[in-house]
């Protein structure tokens, strides 16, 4: 029962989370949108002046801008459809009746507790490297020409190495989905005689779906700030071949010390993520209703 | 199905489960398997998988080129350090929100709170147009406009019902980190922040905290009311109602909490590769320095990583379950 006096106290115990909260979200947030309306160079900081809208008119009109948007939308989708399907199939086979169910399990979510840096530079050199790595000669053991992943696939390469990181989550959340369908109804559905394919279409992707669709939207949200993988295998080269939204902003800000220029893109990333977060919410909102 | 069938769908998945398991697994075994070799069979074709001259050396050497108990303190100060401040903080705002919660909002309270609301920002925007305040001019008046519109806003947030209050704490958890990359930056340099753990230690802290709040929440859903209300008639305060009641009952769920947002601390790699260099560098910084051409040294690097990756991969490791309420805010249990 909430009373008069933990109503009160209930506000007074939630202020200073509310309060940091609060001021996290909104004071680097309304600096943001401040320098987004200057030029603002930090190699030149006496100059600064209120320029509106032009930071946004100049990121939006960069040609760099539009390979960033291609590759992190890229990015996004080619691991968001690698890892759920992947992590779909890897969830089915763990949950069928198989010895050493738990090791295959820790086997197979160890790759998502690897730090971003780690699993970067292992998979750069250990396995990418066109000369010692273990691709190289897996290729040549089948008679093919080492690929020279970082050079002619580099986007391929940053997209392979984020999916094996992220192929556990979505593989170890569906699994949780998974064993919590109920036996009665797996054996009902055995009984009417479901074969394999209807059994999936009908009683498990149903099952699922929440799961699958909270997977998609948080991969999303994590994927849209993919950042340290390239800084330490490609930064952002060939070019501008790996460059991604975050990245481009980060070396706006960072390399070139265009403030208000890496403020407005910052803002659109912002945006971008948002878009996402709006259908997260209201999933996550329907469950604390239900 | 037969008997005989059934077997041998067992095990014809059990061997598929364990390639597929192993496939993936490979990597991490492969950067163990190399920590061992010498720089020469590191690179060696073909490659040398178990039979080479097993070495410890590179694990010496790691701490020679490299300040690895240094960038170890660190990952541990800022994770466990992060995490102990997020918990003193959280633990008070999940017990309010689980057992005392808003579920109808007051209309009249709401009303006045949202009347205290607007002369506040109305009050800020005559004072700002009457005096030559430098509001729109530097970036700390905006900050103090932030502010004194904050107050009010922050107080008429605490008037909503519980959910839309948790749903809007996860709403911060959206926002990228370019997206505030810039000013946390510029704050950080002006106030000496950069390189330093409180600094870096205050973000991840703030970076984790909406989901250190969202967990403990769920957890404490589950711990009956009733016994905190014996405690509350029995005349134990509030302070020792969570301390002595609450906190006792919910140990397995706030170890869970801590346990996921230590693994999420350890693994941060955006402010920690931006804001540290040296005094305050974690693993996650120390692993990307051997990017540099000068630094691949394979065998070292996988001695390095090893060392990184295993404490979390063991906590991880135990703690499956809780990884996925947290990850995916309780929707999936």
């Amino acid at each position: 029962m909430a009373t008069q006096r933990t109503t009160l106290a209930g506000r007074v115990l939630a202020a200073p989370s509310v309060i940091l909260l609060f001021l996290w979200m909104v004071v680097p947030l309304a600096m943001t949108i401040y320098f987004s309306t200057l030029r603002y160079s930090l190699l030149d900081p006496d100059s600064v002046a209120f320029i509106g809208f032009q930071n946004y008119i100049d990121f939006l009109q960069d040609p760099n801008f539009f390979a960033a948007l291609y590759n992190t939308l890229l990015l996004v989708g080619a691991v968001l459809l690698i890892s759920v399907i992947g992590g779909l199939f890897v969830a089915l086979l763990i949950d069928q009746p198989i010895m050493g169910q738990g090791i295959v399990r820790l086997m197979v979510i160890a790759p998502f507790l690897v730090m971003p840096t780690v699993s970067a530079l292992v998979w750069k050199n250990l396995f990418m490297n066109p000369i010692s790595g273990l691709f190289a000669w897996l290729a040549q053991l089948v008679g093919l020409p080492a690929i020279d992943w970082f050079t002619n696939w580099p986007l391929l390469s940053v997209i392979i190495i984020v999916a094996w990181q992220w192929l556990p989550f979505a593989a170890l959340i569906l699994l949780t989905a998974l064993q919590s369908l109920d036996e009665e109804q797996k054996e009902a559905a055995a009984l009417d005689g479901a074969g394999p394919v209807s059994y999936l279409f009908y009683i498990i992707l149903p099952h699922i779906a929440r799961a699958m669709t909270v997977v998609v939207l948080i991969e999303t949200i994590f994927l849209l700030s993919v950042y340290a993988e390239i800084l330490v295998t490609t930064k952002g080269g060939p070019g501008n071949a790996t460059t991604n939204i975050p990245f481009l902003i980060y070396k706006q800000a960072l390399l070139d010390f265009d403030v208000g220029g890496a403020s407005a893109g910052g803002l659109v990333a912002v945006v971008l993520a948002n878009i996402v977060a709006i259908f997260l919410m209201r999933i996550v909102g329907k469950n604390l209703e239900a | 199905m037969s008997a005989r069938r059934k077997l041998s769908h067992r095990l014809t998945m059990t061997v598929l489960a364990w390639i597929v398991g192993l496939l993936i697994f490979f990597p991490i075994l492969w950067t163990v398997l190399t920590s061992f070799k010498s720089e020469l069979d590191a690179f060696a074709i073909p490659p040398k998988f178990l039979f080479f001259h097993w070495t410890l050396e590179n694990y010496g050497v790691v701490q020679e080129r490299s300040n690895y108990i240094g960038a170890a303190t660190n990952s541990i100060l800022l994770s466990i350090g992060a995490n102990l401040v997020g918990l003193a903080i959280a633990v008070p705002a999940a017990w309010s929100m689980a057992f005392a919660p808003t579920i109808a909002i007051d209309r009249r309270e709401t009303r006045v709170m949202y009347v205290v609301m607007l002369a506040g920002i109305a009050v800020t925007v005559l004072i700002a147009w009457l005096t030559s305040f430098p509001l729109f001019t530097s970036w700390w008046g905006y900050v103090l406009l932030a502010v004194i519109v904050g107050l009010p806003v922050i107080s008429w947030i605490m008037t909503r019902r519980t959910t839309d209050v948790l749903m809007w704490m996860l709403s911060t958890k959206m926002m990228p980190g370019v997206g505030v990359l810039v000013p946390i930056y510029l704050l950080y340099r002006d106030y000496h922040l950069i390189d330093t753990r409180l600094g870096v230690g205050f973000l991840l802290m703030m970076v984790n905290l909406p989901i250190i709040i969202w967990m403990l929440y769920t957890y404490f859903k589950e711990i009956p009311v009733d016994i905190l209300e014996a405690a509350r008639m029995d005349g134990a305060s509030l302070l020792n109602e969570i301390v002595h009641v609450l906190t006792p009952m919910a140990t397995p769920g706030i170890a869970s909490t801590m346990l996921l947002s230590i693994i999420l601390s350890w693994n941060e790699a955006f402010w920690t590769l931006r804001l540290t260099t040296t005094h305050a560098a974690p693993l996650t910084f120390l692993i990307a320095e051997y990017s540099s051409p000068e630094g691949l040294f394979w065998a070292k690097l996988s001695a390095a990583s090893t060392l990184a990756i295993a404490p979390i991969i063991v906590l991880g490791w135990f703690s499956q379950k809780q990884l996925v309420r947290g990850l995916t805010f309780g929707a999936v249990k």
